[in-house]
């Protein structure tokens, strides 16, 4: 099976996507001679021309409205924001709009819509580099997917595309360059559906999107100490499928959710929550969460560095459930 | 008398555009070295800022600029030090101490106001300053700025039209360099001058050639005049060029052709005011010299400066998230 980065399989859904169905096409800023901000739709306007490849105006809550009538009239569009900071100006319309109006008006109208988040850290600062992925997990009529492998990314974003409602997809920038095996043709993962990536015995690590391959490299570490962790990678938070989770968790008693966002009030806290109200009587231990130090994201190297989750922050809250220590977490 | 002062006047344009293109051609050479992690420049933008920002009081009027204005920056009184030492992140820093990314300038003392990075956000913010001022009948003026692409945001429109509505002491600068990073002018807007939306929102809009100091600094005048009387606002759309590419994160090789940016060149602003001093007798090479020494003196002696300024301490790293 070919290997590719995580870049490449988004890529290669989205262009599948556009060669199925005449319907989809593209639009966000700098996607035409930019090839898009972080080069995900490279080559696309000369293979599918300006008319499907299109420049927005830097006007977040007008294309994405846009993309919302458009979806509402029959077309299947796929909206780049440039990174998940900008998508905020456009939150009443993905909150308010795709997400409700299939709902508040009976199901007359479906907005089979896409927007792509690009979300990530590395010296952009504390507008530029934030996480998002509960406003949205909160809204029920959006579903939400996080992949954390290329296998995964090619599959959902091809989902994605042909869900008939509208889905966010979080894509973690920090990833695009992992590698992975991919299949050449087109096939679809499904929405919704977690994923037992590693089984084990002492410890269930939950994550998703770029946690994922963090906590797989934490995984093999504590292998190495001789503990031995299982891990369920999320993929989608909305809608959250726990089953892999609370499976996992009956055998190990054990849990650490590893999400990158601010812990309190984050996604990690309704899996924890989760864990308690379904997974009760499994619990031998304080559930444990590793995210980011709760202040904005500061510019300088050494002290992004000092607030963000590395894979030893992952080693060690598992070591601290492993000895029952119970988990205190400051806002400031 | 008249005369001379004059012509001090305009040497120290020249002076300030000529600091500003200097630092910030330093600044990419330090980011070519693995020294500076982000660039984003005001090359081509120096005379529409400097003109500007000389129509200001230095320390008294409020300006909320935007990343490419470093020739404001300078112009209100910010050191090349300080420069630097956002530049490199470092804790002595005054603009952010390390937290902010570079080129979001802001400076307490001089009454100058970071934007942040979602573009046209800190428009609305200086309306709001602007009505603060009126409130309490503070005769200052405010001067933002952002670039034509961002004039799109929603947020832009929606301040114009309230500081229209209050006629509250706001200038507005459009800094138009025809790009949003990749996406031309024709992409982003129907009209060719942005100045034309003003009569939309009840108040005047000047076109004027960004890349001639004295025209900006004579339509700056006239608005600030105009808001300093209580007449409400003024847009000035500045006609630049960008010299560079968009940020050191860019390569504007993809969408730029090189006979484009030969023609932007031939535009450079601190060249034609440089060319237009000379022939009239205003700088001679002795002064050319001496102005250029100095600022090179400057910009060496900030760049050392900064780069032996310590990081700052991770210990602090959760100050400042409540006030103090
Ligand atoms: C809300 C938002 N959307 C997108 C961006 C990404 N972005 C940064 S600068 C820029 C282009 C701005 O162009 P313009 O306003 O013309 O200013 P210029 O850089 O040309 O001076 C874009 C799209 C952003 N920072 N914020
Ligand atoms: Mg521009």
């Amino acid at each position: 099976m070919p290997v590719i980065t995580f870049m490449e399989a988004l890529r290669q859904a989205l262009r599948d996507a556009m060669h199925a169905d005449e319907r989809v096409f593209i639009i966000g800023e700098d996607v035409v001679h930019y090839d898009s901000a972080y080069g995900v739709t490279k080559g696309f306007v000369k293979e599918f021309g300006d008319k499907r490849i299109r420049d927005m105006p830097i006007a977040e809550a007008g294309y994405a409205g846009l993309g919302i009538g458009a979806a509402m009239n029959g077309l299947r569009p796929v909206v780049e924001m440039m990174t998940t900071n900008f998508a905020l100006l456009a939150l009443d319309m993905i909150v308010n709009h795709a997400a409700k109006i299939h709902y508040m008006f009976g199901g007359q109208f479906t907005v089979p819509i896409v927007f792509r988040l690009p979300n990530g850290y590395g010296q952009l600062s504390a507008t530029h580099s934030q996480a998002f992925d509960n406003y949205y997990a909160y809204i029920p009529g959006l579903k939400v997917v996080a992949p954390g492998t290329p296998y995964d990314a090619k599959g959902m974003m091809r989902a994605a595309i042909e869900d008939p409602d509208p889905v966010i997809f979080i894509e973690h920038t920090g990833i695009y360059s992992v590698k992975g095996e991919v299949p050449e043709e087109s096939y679809t993962v499904p929405i919704g559906k977690s994923n037992l990536l590693r089984d084990g015995k002492d410890v269930t690590i939950v994550c998703y999107g770029r946690m994922t391959p963090m906590v797989q490299q934490a995984a093999e570490k504590l292998a190495e100490e001789g503990i031995d962790a299982a891990i369920v990678d999320l993929r989608t938070l909305r809608p959250l499928d726990m089953e892999p989770v609370i499976e996992s968790f009956r055998k190990t008693n054990r849990a650490v959710i590893a999400t990158e966002e601010w812990t309190s009030v984050g996604v990690g806290a309704e899996i924890a929550a989760r864990l308690y109200t379904e997974g009760f009587d499994y619990i031998d231990a304080p559930i444990w969460r590793v995210g980011f130090d709760e202040v904005p994201m500061p510019y300088a190297k050494n002290l992004e560095t000092a607030v963000v989750p590395h894979p030893e922050s992952v080693i060690d809250a598992v070591k601290q459930v492993l000895a029952g220590k119970t988990q205190r977490i400051r806002q400031q | 008398m008249k005369q001379e002062r004059d012509q001090t006047h305009l040497l120290e344009m020249y002076r300030l555009m000529r600091l500003a293109r200097s630092l910030d051609e330093r600044m990419w050479q330090l980011n070519r070295q693995g020294k500076a992690p982000f660039v984003i420049s005001c090359q081509g933008h120096e005379a529409a800022q400097v003109g500007a920002a000389l129509a200001l009081r230095a320390g008294h009027d409020w300006v909320v600029p935007y990343y490419r204005d470093l020739g404001v920056v300078l112009t209100m009184g910010m050191t090349p030090r300080e420069v630097m030492l956002a530049l490199m992140a470092k804790a002595e820093d005054p603009n952010s101490g390390g937290r902010q990314m570079p080129a979001h300038y802001s400076h307490r003392k001089l009454n100058i106001v970071s934007h942040s990075s979602p573009t046209g956000t800190q428009v609305p913010h200086a309306v709001g300053i602007g009505l603060a001022a009126q409130m309490r009948g503070d005769d200052i003026v405010v001067w933002t700025a952002y670039g034509e692409g961002t004039s799109s945001q929603g947020d832009v429109h929606e301040a114009m039209n309230l500081a229209g509505v209050m006629k509250l002491p706001v200038i507005f600068f459009c800094e138009n360099n025809g790009y949003a990073i990749s996406v031309p002018q024709r992409k982003q807007m129907g009209v060719e001058n942005v100045a034309d939306r003003a009569a939309g929102y009840g108040f005047p809009g000047v076109v004027v050639d960004g890349t001639n100091v004295l025209e900006v600094h004579e339509a700056t005048m006239a608005a600030v005049e105009r808001a300093r009387r209580g007449d409400g606002p003024t847009l000035i759309e500045a006609k630049c060029v960008r010299l560079t590419a968009h940020s050191s994160d860019d390569n504007d090789r993809t969408y730029r052709t090189a006979e484009d940016l030969k023609a932007m060149k031939a535009q450079d602003p601190v060249v034609k005011f440089e060319t237009y001093l000379t022939s009239e007798g205003i700088l001679d090479d002795a002064t050319k010299t001496k102005i250029l020494n100095e600022i090179k003196e400057a910009v060496n002696d900030a760049t050392k400066y900064a780069e032996a300024a310590p990081l700052p301490d991770p210990a602090t790293v959760k100050r400042y998230v409540f006030a103090e």
